[in-house]
């Protein structure tokens, strides 16, 4: 209970920040049910603060769902070839099968190939996707900018299998086959979502904002990195939280577009560590589990603001 | 669409006093140049990367390129081989056939899953969160847990109380492969959907669900003749994406199941990748990528039409 209450605090408070609520008419109507809620519940605390405690159970049960794969792959992860298979803690916990698994996929090296990736991807594509999005929103009613949104937009509903082939021989000859060509492609091609995420958020920040700092003399430039960069600061969150879990989970691309090993990414590097090495499951599983564990020990840490940073490109 | 929608009135008068003030002072200067600069090169990057491999691709599905070397065109006839072979059909069959089943099960699951994590239970955030945690982990390490899982301790669990569908591993049984494929599709994307049903139900008035209670309404009715109602939009988009993201299988079957037994759990992405980049049939798996993609782009108009729908609200 606390912790949703908290959440919707802080969305509104973010929100509040700017002069007008910077969201579509659905999240609008979203922030206004929740302070009602929750004004509602203040009233009448009795009822609306009863915890259903059956329905809890219920939650928890479901919850395992989720949990007991992972809790399966840990305990895999440190057992032995003889004892693996159940859901019993290992008799002899064996740390040594991270050791092994940590060598055989190179591990520091695939981590760090992911890291530069995403990290790099992610800064170039709030840096250049914003202004595409609000160079593309404010100039909306004119005819050369609707027609630059449908060409952006329209690339969201081309599925990348269709593009793959030319793709990778088109980076081939560009002799981009490395992490460089995968951060270009990823801000290229995640620019049509992000548009989409971006135009609405921008056109609810009012046009008059700006119009003081223009009539000061400032540039479109200027006022863009100045005033409203600053302002999309919410969504920005969540074009960052949604690039990164979309560049570090993904495999397709290094897939098709990387050809040194040392290259590789730790999704591909787990695709070709399965492929060689089957038989030593508890080794494969530890790999496993350290290929998850960057990602899922950031979001332990984040987890409200991941949540709430998705949530709000749902609502958009 | 969604956008322009919303531009309708306001900015188009706007447009129109703009307009005809720049008419009467200086016609040419009607937007700042910097607009320009902000999207024509981030259009032709766009263009290079997208368009240009998209229209090449169109063009080798008219030919026999190896995708290296010299190649001759050879008009339809790679169209005219893929209407006659079995093995693309049943990939476009089997990929209707699990997007459509995972779509329907993430809706479902999803649906559930939002009302109760919105309802009256402890741990409301804290069970959020660990309802998500699939959205953040890579699909196809995902897919290597759980192929073990399917292969390992599940059929000796089977053979443990005698099921015999059960006693063998579902990967290798043609029949039952896509078991598998599916479930671990809908174990990941459950949460996405789940946090957009979320977002729908936080667009819910509560005031609504009192003023049913005092009118005597129990849970059941409050949630289908209120909550699934105004959740409509919500379960267009969702049903859409799901089905979306489902026609692309290809990470959860390279872990799975690498397209086997046999051939018989092969997506079109994943016969796409294996045949056109080491199979030897790059021009083909092309053409082969034009029919999806018109196939896609169908589903995709769809999905606009559903956006601006919404948008109009």
């Amino acid at each position: 209970m606390s912790n949703t209450q908290n959440s919707s605090k802080d969305s509104s408070q973010t929100m509040e920040s700017n002069p007008r609520s910077p969201m579509g008419a659905m999240g609008r109507q979203g922030r206004n049910s929740l302070n009602a809620s929750s004004n509602g519940q203040k009233l009448r605390l009795s009822k609306q603060n009863r915890v259903s405690w059956p329905l809890t159970v219920l939650t928890a049960v479901l919850s395992l769902t989720v949990l007991v794969p992972l809790y399966f792959a840990f305990v895999s992860s440190l057992k032995t070839n003889a004892t693996i298979g159940g859901l019993e803690l290992p008799q002899i916990w064996n740390w040594d099968n991270y050791a092994k698994a940590w060598d055989l996929v190179n591990y520091p090296r695939a981590v760090w190939n992911t890291l530069i990736i995403t990290v790099c991807a992610t800064i170039l594509t709030l840096l250049s996707n914003t202004f595409v999005a609000y160079a593309v929103a404010r100039n909306i009613d004119k005819p050369f900018f609707r027609f630059m949104y449908y060409f952006f937009v329209a690339a969201m509903f081309v599925p990348f299998t269709v593009i793959m082939l030319p793709l990778a021989q088109e980076i081939g000859w560009l002799h981009l086959d490395n992490q460089l060509g995968l951060i270009i492609l990823y801000v290229v091609l995640g620019l049509g979502t992000n548009l989409f995420i971006g135009i609405g958020f921008i056109r609810s920040i009012p046009e008059s904002l700006e119009e003081a700092a223009r009539i000061d003399g400032a540039s479109t430039w200027r006022v863009f990195w100045r005033i409203i960069f600053p302002l999309m600061g919410p969504i920005n969150a969540t074009i960052a939280v949604m690039t990164v879990l979309w560049v570090w989970n993904d495999f397709m691309l290094p897939l098709i577009i990387l050809t040194d090993q040392s290259n590789a990414t730790l999704q591909l590097s787990q695709y070709v560590f399965s492929s060689q090495f089957t038989m030593n499951y508890p080794v494969a599983f530890a790999s496993y589990l350290m290929a998850m564990a960057p990602v899922l020990i950031v979001y332990i840490f984040a987890q409200r603001w991941v949540v709430s940073g998705v949530m709000r490109g749902a609502v958009k | 669409m969604a956008t322009t929608s919303q531009t309708s009135h306001a900015s188009r008068n706007d447009a129109h006093n703009f307009a005809h003030k720049a008419k009467l002072s200086q016609p040419r200067r009607k937007v700042d140049r910097a607009y320009y600069w902000m999207t024509v090169p981030a259009a032709i990057i766009f263009a290079f990367f997208l368009y240009v491999p998209f229209i090449q691709g169109i063009m080798y599905s008219f030919t026999n390129s190896q995708g290296f070397g010299s190649f001759r065109w050879i008009g339809l006839s790679n169209y005219l081989a893929l209407f006659q072979d079995e093995r693309v059909w049943h990939a476009y069959g089997f990929t209707i056939f699990i997007a459509v089943i995972i779509a329907i099960l993430v809706n479902l699951i999803a649906m559930f899953l939002a009302v109760l994590l919105n309802s009256r239970i402890a741990f409301k955030g804290g069970f959020r969160a660990i309802f998500f945690i699939p959205y953040t982990l890579a699909i196809l390490i995902i897919g290597y847990v759980f192929r073990y899982i399917f292969m390992n301790p599940l059929p000796a669990l089977g053979q443990a109380l005698g099921i015999d569908w059960l006693s063998e591993s579902m990967l290798t049984n043609a029949q039952l492969a896509w078991i598998p494929i599916v479930f671990v599709s809908v174990w990941q994307s459950v949460a996405y959907n789940t946090l957009l049903y979320l977002a729908g139900l936080q667009t819910i008035d509560q005031e609504v669900y009192e003023a049913a209670e005092i009118d005597g309404a129990n849970a059941w009715q409050g949630f289908w003749r209120i909550t699934f109602p105004l959740l409509g939009p919500f379960v267009t988009i969702n049903a859409v994406l799901s089905l979306k993201g489902a026609l692309g299988a290809f990470d959860q079957i390279v872990a799975l199941t690498g397209g086997g037994p046999s051939e018989a759990t092969e997506t079109v992405s994943y016969l796409i990748y294996a045949n056109g980049m080491t199979g030897g049939e790059y021009a083909y798996q092309t053409a082969n990528a034009v029919v999806y993609f018109i196939l896609l782009a169908i589903i995709g108009f769809i999905q606009l039409k559903f956006f601006s729908n919404r948008e109009q609200i």
